[in-house]
């Protein structure tokens, strides 16, 4: 493996604002202060409201899933399921066996989608200079493939790619790639021209394939994004359990692991052994991670989980903790929003306050939610870093596998690479369960049960619930209460509010804030470095500003329930 | 290795060709296209020249919204569609996929809103007019101020989602941020949208609008703006229950021997009779659709569904 580059780094003081921060699911706007060519000072601002949770009250609890669904259309799905969850736990209904098998299934191609998508589409380009790849020798370029993957390279195969390439850039519309930062050559780029159209033609080749891990999940879904066979008591698509449609489903999750396994890993190792100054770049100290992938007849049980929940404080691997919801709270301080204190459930009355763009002191539309107090960060480097704590065994060889590659110890996780890495390892991980997940679905069907729903009914009496999904973005739970057959308060709490939420009332900078101080930036005018530990985040901002209704913290309601 | 694109040059069948696409196969994609625009398949060849030709501009925006319309976007289900988005249309402007951010993008809008060829405009989500829209800012702007930057000037305008044609879901009662379709914004101006409206909208009929739009074939429009060989006929007429529904045979639970059956989810709730959209003929990524997976049609391609065609479980 290569020696560590320097990162690059100017002399630059002053502020820089991406705005609007692109290749992300909504609108984010990013204020930082250089001082010396790196980052002091950062604020993350979400710059969209839409108060999804004011428009629930009133309704019926079983059409939430579809309001709440829409919360997001990249991480589509997951918030269907919290909402069927939150009320599967209000109304006490269990599933059947093969609601969980479906449901795991179609949450495991969908973090399988949802990554890929991620790594290529909107990461790569923090990376990969598309047109640096036009220096590339498509024969050397075979070479490096073949030398990373077993997967058959040909040279003739990437000299398409150039030749593409290069007539693409003679025409002059570049499309997505017009004024990218790389454009021109950049001193924060190292890969090798060979790297960079390797790295260009997976990125147009897995534009196809994320087509077919979507077509799965449509297979028992009906469609993506958005799927459509959810209802509280299981789903509703008796068709997944025919012989068609199960192969159907499989032969696209071959695929599209077999893609996983031979190209997005040995990219991501690749990427990541020319950039590993970025090892010591953009970390956070705290993690929480909610676990995922019930067991059949654990639907409501969070220790019945395939990965397991918990958190972790100051990196200590060593002591791993359970997430106690009880403990979290949410602050407005810096919002736009009225009050100065972290909120008790039902006690929340918050009235939107803007202020104006670029105010330092109250900057977005997201709260700042806090565990115990403290900022957490969750997602796949949390998941990953819990089950690596946890020793889970389809977690830790992955882990060790990793490091040994890029000749690193684990402390190389706490980074924007480590979590973009964690990104890989969530999804291979996930990949080979599915494996065991569709034989167990199918040995169920064989013993003749055939039951996909639970009829059930909202009752009278008023009650609540909560739904966990560890979602691709990290920590996701949707609070319901009922009353009179109606929602009474609905609150989510969403993976990016965590990550990319503004300061609390003590001022204490979310994760992705602190991720940020301490990078160095080569060029305040193309500031990639920023984009590379944001987009480490995923960022979904159209579902974090979702959190931000009136009836705050109801997560404080979790013991009493 | 299958390259997903051919990048570039002027000829768009010798491009194809070059990607492994055989002109048997492109011409059976354009025949799904047609048939989709309700041209029959004899039109094909029309189709085809209409994706073949100079790269038009498209600028597409994104205001309140979740991102679902682009991800249906990418999710087109014949195996080249995504070549055609990067090869036949220039798409120069795109908050999800682009390469450029902050101030970057800014120039690249702004260069491609000066285009001497002109640009079709493209809009994913509602606009929110409360307060000033200050709920909703891209760039230091407010959506409304970006949408009226961009689209009057624009040589089509297509709403792309049921949020940009109606408002959408944060356009459902109460409506906190005042969101508003396009063609309601911006009416003042001259602005008249196609719209494509959908949770999410097939994006063979976004693919069928600019194809339209690129032969300059007249694009006839319902009276709520959507495309007639699109929107011109109900869920449920064209639904593969149909029979069952006038047969009387109806699913009373989910989990009922009927449900099983495959019979009509009328009292289920399914709004079928109430939207106009053609699912069940061209189906979502190629292989299903809600009705057929067994979960009722929420009517998601009508005005206002959130709230008219709701408790979503009930008819």
């Amino acid at each position: 493996m290569s020696e560590i580059k320097k990162t690059p780094q100017s002399n630059y003081s002053g502020s820089v604002v991406v705005d609007p921060l692109t290749r992300i699911e909504g609108h984010l706007r990013i204020e930082v202060e250089v001082e010396n060519g790196k980052i002091k000072d950062a604020r993350s601002c979400g710059t969209l409201f839409r108060g999804l949770e004011t428009i629930l009250k009133g309704r019926d609890p079983r059409d939430a899933q579809h309001f709440t669904q829409r919360t997001c259309g990249v991480c589509t799905y997951t918030h269907a399921l919290a909402s069927t969850r939150a009320l599967e736990d209000a109304i006490k209904v269990s599933i059947p066996a093969n609601a969980t098998y479906i449901r795991n299934l179609v949450l495991g191609l969908l973090f399988m989608h949802d990554h890929l998508v991620h790594f290529y589409h909107l990461h790569a380009l923090d990376w990969v200079d598309v047109t640096a790849a036009l220096a590339a020798d498509p024969a050397k370029t075979a070479q490096l493939a073949s030398s990373i993957s077993p997967r058959p390279a040909k040279a003739a195969d990437f000299k398409a790619v150039k030749e593409r390439l290069q007539a693409f850039v003679n025409t002059g519309q570049l499309g997505p790639f017009t004024n990218a930062y790389f454009l021109g050559g950049h001193p924060s780029y190292y890969l090798s021209p060979e790297a960079n159209l390797l790295a260009t033609a997976h990125y147009l080749e897995a534009l196809r394939m994320q087509v077919k891990t979507a077509r799965a999940m449509a297979v028992f879904g009906a469609k993506n994004p958005h799927p459509q066979f959810l209802i509280a008591g299981g789903v509703t698509c008796y068709e997944s359990l025919t012989p068609a449609r199960i192969k159907e489903f499989t032969d696209l999750y071959k695929e599209s692991r077999k893609f996983i396994e031979e190209v997005y890993i040995p990219d991501l190792l690749l990427v990541a052994s020319q950039y590993k100054d970025w090892a010591a770049i953009g970390g956070t100290e705290n993690f929480m991670a909610f676990g995922e992938f019930p067991a059949v007849g654990g639907e409501r049980d969070l220790n019945s989980r395939w990965l397991k929940h918990g958190v972790i404080l100051n990196r200590k691997l060593d002591a791993v903790q359970p997430m106690d919801p009880s403990k979290i709270a949410e602050h407005v301080r810096h919002s736009w929003y009225e009050g100065d204190q972290a909120r008790t459930p039902y006690e929340g009355e918050t009235k939107p306050a803007f202020t104006k763009m670029g105010d330092k002191d109250r900057y977005s539309w997201l709260k700042a939610p806090r565990y115990d107090g403290i900022a957490m960060e969750t997602g796949p480097l949390a998941q990953v870093l819990v089950s690596y704590a946890h020793k889970h065994p389809a977690i830790v060889p992955l882990v060790d596998y990793v490091l040994k590659q890029l000749n690193v110890g684990p402390e190389a996780l706490f980074s924007t690479l480590g979590r973009t890495a964690a990104r890989g390892i969530e999804t291979l991980a996930i990949a080979q369960q599915v494996e065991n997940w569709i034989n167990d679905f199918q040995t169920n069907i064989d013993k003749g049960d055939k039951k996909i729903a639970e009829n059930c009914e909202i009752p009278d009496k008023p009650c609540r619930g909560v739904g966990f999904v560890n979602a691709p973005r990290g920590g996701l739970s949707h609070w319901i209460c009922i009353d009179d057959q109606k929602i009474s308060n609905f609150q989510l709490v969403v993976p990016t509010t965590w990550n990319l939420g503004p300061r609390d009332a003590k001022h204490v900078m979310s994760a992705a804030e602190h991720a940020l101080v301490g990078t160095p930036i080569a060029d305040p005018k193309r500031p990639v470095e920023i984009l590379r530990t944001i987009h480490s985040f995923d960022p979904c901002i159209a579902c974090a500003v979702h959190v931000i209704d009136g009836q705050t913290n109801e997560v404080h309601q979790f013991k009493v329930l | 290795m299958r390259i997903a694109v051919g990048l570039g040059k002027t000829d768009g069948q010798a491009r194809l060709e070059r990607q492994g696409i055989s002109r048997r196969d492109f011409m059976k994609f354009c025949t799904a296209v047609a048939v989709t625009m309700g041209l029959g398949p004899s039109m094909a060849s029309e189709v085809a020249a209409a994706l073949t030709g100079k790269r038009a501009s498209v600028v597409y925006l994104h205001c309140a919204e979740c991102t679902g319309c682009s991800e249906a976007l990418l999710r087109t289900y014949k195996p080249f569609i995504d070549s055609l988005i990067l090869d036949t249309i220039s798409l120069d402007y795109h908050e999800t996929i682009m390469a450029a951010a902050g101030e970057a993008a800014e120039e690249a809008l702004d260069k491609a809103i000066k285009n001497p060829d002109g640009y079709i405009a493209v809009v994913e989500g509602a606009i929110p007019m409360a307060d000033g829209g200050k709920f909703g800012y891209v760039g230091g702007h407010t959506m409304y101020d970006l949408c009226k930057r961009v689209l009057p000037g624009a040589k089509a305008v297509i709403t792309m989602g049921t949020c940009a044609a109606y408002g959408g879901v944060q356009a459902a009662k109460p409506n906190p941020t005042g969101s508003v379709g396009v063609n309601e914004a911006f009416a003042d101006m001259g602005v008249k949208a196609i719209n494509l409206p959908g949770c999410p909208p097939n994006p063979l009929n976004f693919v069928g609008t600019v194809v339209a739009f690129l032969q300059g074939r007249e694009i006839r429009l319902d009276e709520l703006g959507r495309p007639l060989m699109f929107f011109g006929k109900t869920v449920h007429e064209l639904c593969e229950r149909l029979p069952h529904f006038e047969a009387g045979e109806f699913a009373p639970s989910f989990d009922s021997e009927e449900a099983r059956k495959g019979w009509c989810l009328y009292d289920l709730g399914c709004k079928g009779p109430s939207t106009y959209n053609n699912c069940p003929k061209v189906l979502f990524n190629d292989t299903n659709w809600p009705v057929r997976a067994g979960h009722p049609c929420i009517g998601c391609s009508e005005p206002g569904f959130w709230d008219e065609l709701t408790p979503f479980y009930k008819n």
